[in-house]
């Protein structure tokens, strides 16, 4: 494939009968006034954004990229999903599909610009099937909504972003989305059965059973994680699970950052399997106490926020191999949460660690990577050296158990210099990563953040069949555009924009 | 032999050496598909052998087989074409095995056992407890998906498999997923592969999480008068906080099967706990010693709260051959006769009281059946006919549109797994058109523009 480039912004692939990015300056192309018409035949005039000012909202997601889309509109059924889309089709307007917007990876962003489907309004559960653990809810229904519905049941939903309050189920099935508790339980594939899909001809269908398996290929499996490449989805089988018996979490306090990520190797070899088990470094420990008061002790190297769930048997046994293997790696001190407060306390000092951040330093930029837990402490040291290199600070708080990295690099955009060099430094530490046998993206998804760092990790054949599946689905690239495909052939390049403001990045 | 085999022979061999090319009659016949043989068997010690293989065969419009130790070769319709064996046990190392990370990539030819006994020596294994486990290979268990009987506790392939990698139809190698735990990089084509058949492309290496062994194992074996208490039971095990690594439902035609797999292994009679005519619920469970004894009372309370006319907990010398017995059923159940009849029913819920629909149905015309449950897999139901006749293949045929009836009515799909040659002559295995066949056979296309690889065994006339 050769990229052609003319003129600033606007892409020509040529050599290829498919266009993976349509031309880059739609997004400054207001849609023709025919196709905003059509759209509030559709939905009606108040479900249709299209003035500049309504659209400035949708310009961002949770990552650092920008796109801004023609129109963005608030369908109530699948039904209207599928005239939208067929409207889209007649005009050749890219379509995306959009959650709340909470994505790390500009996955819900209008890179051409097109018609933003906004699923604020599919948010209602549609069945809840307790007495066999599965619900069918819209792609709207906020993460956390679900677990609240269920829980009278003892059950919930089990994957648990950071951002689970705000964040959809839809954007879940879309990313893939992970969260503390999926080194225990997985990630949303695991818990997904079943979708209802609007291809990008406007046509309705359905893979997957309500029980899980069906005849033929795991089609469910395939569209789960596509990022909305393939198709939007308009309804959503999940699995629920129940509540376990007993859970006790645990905070070890290090002296050194060593001990704590050896330890967390020794779990992991020992076989003790966590429900969660999270690391935060020092430094960012003591930036996130400074604003949850979480109860974080501030002269630590490194503490671990490790959960334990299940039969009270096991737990029981768990918490002792746990304190055992921390105090053979000389953990200043093992506490343990007394109650359900003390418990939430913790995981909110974790799960708002990146608002926290966001305080100390103008801008930052969040890595996604994932290494064999076994070399935890060799990439730790790693990403000590590069940060020193590059003289940035970088923050490590991540899901220790998974070998989930989310190394923060703090930087100031409105330095050209400081700019640069972050972006160098984060590339070096992802390059270390995939050397060590590791993956670019655990759970934020590529998006167009790291789509130019695919071809570091797929060769061409790799990318061709992925391209062909790309193309059996979305022949025409109309659905999210510019996403998960490298435009600019083998640079492995990470490309963040800089951020005019700082935004809390939850994960 | 043919002229036609020969020169496809002579060719392979220009390609790939003499040394992994075989085209014996006896070879051929050996990788026979529903009585349709190869013109050639190839083995290949490399993926780029691998490649070469397809590449060939590709541009010269022959059809491939991947086969690992052929146990289940039978799953599928009849080839619509088949002239090359693509024989895979010639890659059949470990790649990588990290078990500090509990992660293990390994070569798609290797034998489950080989890899188990590997793994047990760092006390770790792979969760894949199916039929055939004795003698079948990775790959082969991935590509048919066939159950495990550890699906309750541990999950199926998909939630195990991290990555793959494989020759894709169009003759590339390509790789899907990672080594991690943890990965969300490209689209998740390895999960394609899990049950695929053989029809996407040759599976060269298989990348799993790997697990701790147990420190010990437990089973609860009870007997119930009606399918009404085992579903009060089933749904009372559910609710509580125990997490059973396996349960199974047998009907009372499949207690006297286990048992016959307990004995190949015990070499002692029919087991006094299992009870001749009755519906049978098999619940194991591991752990450490607390937990097998929380386990064992709370299963034995339950057993009894719901009125089992019997129930025992299995002693530890006769727990493990149990649990082999229970993994091979289907081996077992197809051993028995001149070819059983054995159809994978995926509704949901699994297991309730209208399973006996099935019974009556097989009744209706005097065969002999079984089922067989699992709590979170499919449903297996059996037909024991003594013979091949016409008549009873006719038989079969009726049957197994109320079986896809059955399945349609709870929402679900029903396929038959294994049966004779000469039912797949007259229904479709994969039961009535599907409305994601358009898809499926997008999937395909994409993978295998070319139709290379196992052309008319799938789905959908994939």
């Amino acid at each position: 494939m050769h990229v052609d480039c003319k003129g600033d912004a606007s892409l020509t692939i040529v050599g290829k009968e498919v266009t993976y990015l349509p031309a880059e300056n739609t997004a400054r192309n207001p849609l023709h006034r025919d196709v905003i018409r059509g759209l509030q035949n559709i939905l009606g005039a108040s479900m249709v954004l299209h003035r500049p000012e309504d659209l400035l909202l949708y310009e961002y997601d949770g990552s650092v990229e920008k796109g801004r889309p023609g129109a963005v509109v608030f369908p109530t059924t699948t039904q209207e999903v599928s005239q939208v889309v067929r409207l889209a089709a007649q005009g050749d307007v890219p379509v995306i599909g959009r959650g709340a917007g909470t994505g790390l990876s500009g996955g819900a962003l209008a890179r051409t610009g097109g018609i933003m489907i906004v699923f604020a309004r599919m948010n209602r559960i549609l069945e809840l099937d307790l007495e066999n653990q599965r619900a069918v809810v819209q792609p709207g229904m906020v993460n956390y909504e679900l677990t609240r519905a269920a829980e009278p049941a003892g059950l919930y939903f089990a994957p648990d972003p950071s951002s689970q309050k705000s964040c959809t189920i839809g954007g879940n099935v879309s990313e893939n989305a992970g969260g503390p508790h999926t080194l225990a339980y997985g990630v949303t594939s695991n818990h997904v059965t079943a979708l209802e899909l609007v291809l990008p001809d406007g046509e309705i269908c359905r893979v997957g059973s309500r029980h899980g398996d069906s005849v033929g290929y795991d089609l469910a499996g395939l569209f789960v994680g596509s990022e909305g490449t393939l198709a939007l989805v308009t309804e959503i089988t999940v699995k629920l699970l129940r509540k376990p018996e007993s859970v006790k979490t645990l905070l070890a306090i290090f002296d050194r950052v060593d001990d704590a990520s050896e330890t967390v190797a020794e779990i992991t070899a020992r076989a003790i399997t966590p429900a969660a088990c999270e690391m935060l470094d020092g430094w960012t420990l003591r930036a996130v106490e400074d604003f949850i008061h979480a109860g974080f002790p501030l002269d630590s190297a490194a503490v671990l926020l490790i959960e334990l769930e299940g039969l009270t048997e096991v737990v029981a046994a768990q918490v002792a191999a746990v304190e055992e293997v921390c105090g053979e790696h000389h953990a200043r001190e093992v506490r343990v949460a007394r109650d359900e407060q003390e418990r939430e306390l913790l995981w909110k000092g974790r799960k708002n660690a990146f608002g926290a951040l966001g305080r100390i330093a103008p801008s930052n930029y969040v890595l996604d990577g994932v290494i064999p837990r076994s070399k935890i402490p060799q990439a730790l040291r790693q990403i000590q050296e590069i940060g020193e290199r590059y003289n940035f600070k970088i923050g490590n708080i991540f899901h220790a158990g998974d070998g989930n990295l989310h190394p923060i690099v703090l930087f100031d955009p409105r330095d050209a210099g400081q700019y640069q060099r972050a972006i160098e430094a984060s590339a070096e530490i992802i390059r270390y990563c995939l050397e060590i046998g590791g993956a670019l993206t655990g759970e934020h998804g590529v998006g167009m953040e790291k789509s130019e760092l695919m071809p570091l990790l797929f060769s061409d054949d790799d990318f061709d069949l992925m391209r062909r599946i790309h193309d059996a689905f979305n022949p025409r690239s109309a659905l999210n555009p510019g996403k998960i495909f490298p435009l600019n052939k083998g640079c492995g390049e990470i490309t963040p924009r800089a951020q005019a403001a700082v935004r809390a990045v939850p994960l | 032999m043919s002229t036609t085999a020969i020169n496809v022979a002579a060719r392979l061999e220009s390609v790939v050496g003499a040394d992994h090319v075989n085209s014996s009659s006896e070879s051929c016949a050996k990788f026979g598909v529903d009585e349709v043989a190869p013109s050639v068997v190839a083995r290949p010690t490399s993926s780029a052998e691998v490649v070469e293989i397809v590449r060939f065969a590709k541009s010269e419009k022959l059809a491939l087989i991947p086969c690992g130790r052929r146990t289940k070769l039978g799953i599928g319709m009849p080839p619509a074409r088949y002239d090359i064996a693509l024989d895979m046990t010639g890659l059949n190392q470990i790649a990588y095995y990290d078990p500090g990370d509990l992660t293990l990539s390994v070569d798609a030819g290797m034998s489950l056992t080989e890899l188990a006994d590997a793994l047990a020596q760092q006390k770790q294994f792979v969760p894949l407890a199916g039929p055939f486990f004795e003698e079948c290979t990775v790959g082969g268990t991935i590509a048919s998906n066939i159950g495990s009987s550890l699906r309750p506790g541990y999950g199926s392939a998909r939630d195990f498999l991290l990555g793959a990698e494989f020759v894709n139809g169009a003759g590339t190698f390509t790789k899907s997923g990672g080594r991690v735990v943890k990965n969300v990089t490209g689209y998740d084509l390895h999960k394609l592969l899990i049950g695929s058949l053989g029809t996407l492309g040759a599976i060269t290496r298989l990348n799993f999480r790997t697990f701790p062994l147990p420190e010990g194992y437990g089973h609860l074996v009870g007997a119930f008068s009606s399918v009404d208490s085992i579903v009060r039971f089933q749904a009372m095990v559910a609710k509580s906080p125990l997490t059973p690594s396996s349960f199974e439902i047998l009907g009372p035609e499949a207690a006297d099967v286990v048992a016959a797999g307990f004995k190949e292994h015990r070499d002692s009679a029919l087991p006094s706990w299992l009870m001749d005519g009755a519906w049978h619920v098999c619940v194991g469970f591991e752990g450490p010693e607390t937990v097998l004894r929380r386990s064992s009372s709370e299963l034995v309370h339950y057993a009894q709260q719901c009125g089992a006319s019997s129930y025992r907990l299995l002693e530890k010398s006769d727990e493990k051959s149990f649990r082999v017995g229970l993994r091979e059923v289907v081996k077992l159940l197809l051993s028995f006769g001149p070819a059983a009849t054995i159809f994978k029913i995926n509704v949901f819920p699994g297991f309730t009281p209208d399973a006996i629909k099935l019974h009556a149905l097989a009744q209706r015309f005097s065969i002999s059946c079984c089922i067989l449950a699992s709590s979170a897999g499919p449903l297996y139901f059996t037909l024991r006919h003594d013979n091949l006749k016409d008549e009873t293949i006719g038989s079969l045929a009726h049957i197994a549109s109320g079986v896809f009836e059955y399945a349609a009515e709870h929402n679900g799909s029903a396929s038959i797994l294994f049966c004779p040659v000469a039912l797949k002559r007259i229904i479709n295995i994969w039961g009535p058109a599907r409305n994601d066949s358009a898809l499926m056979r997008r999937v395909k296309k994409a993978f295998d523009p070319e139709n290379v690889f196992a052309p008319g065994r799938f789905v959908a006339g994939i």
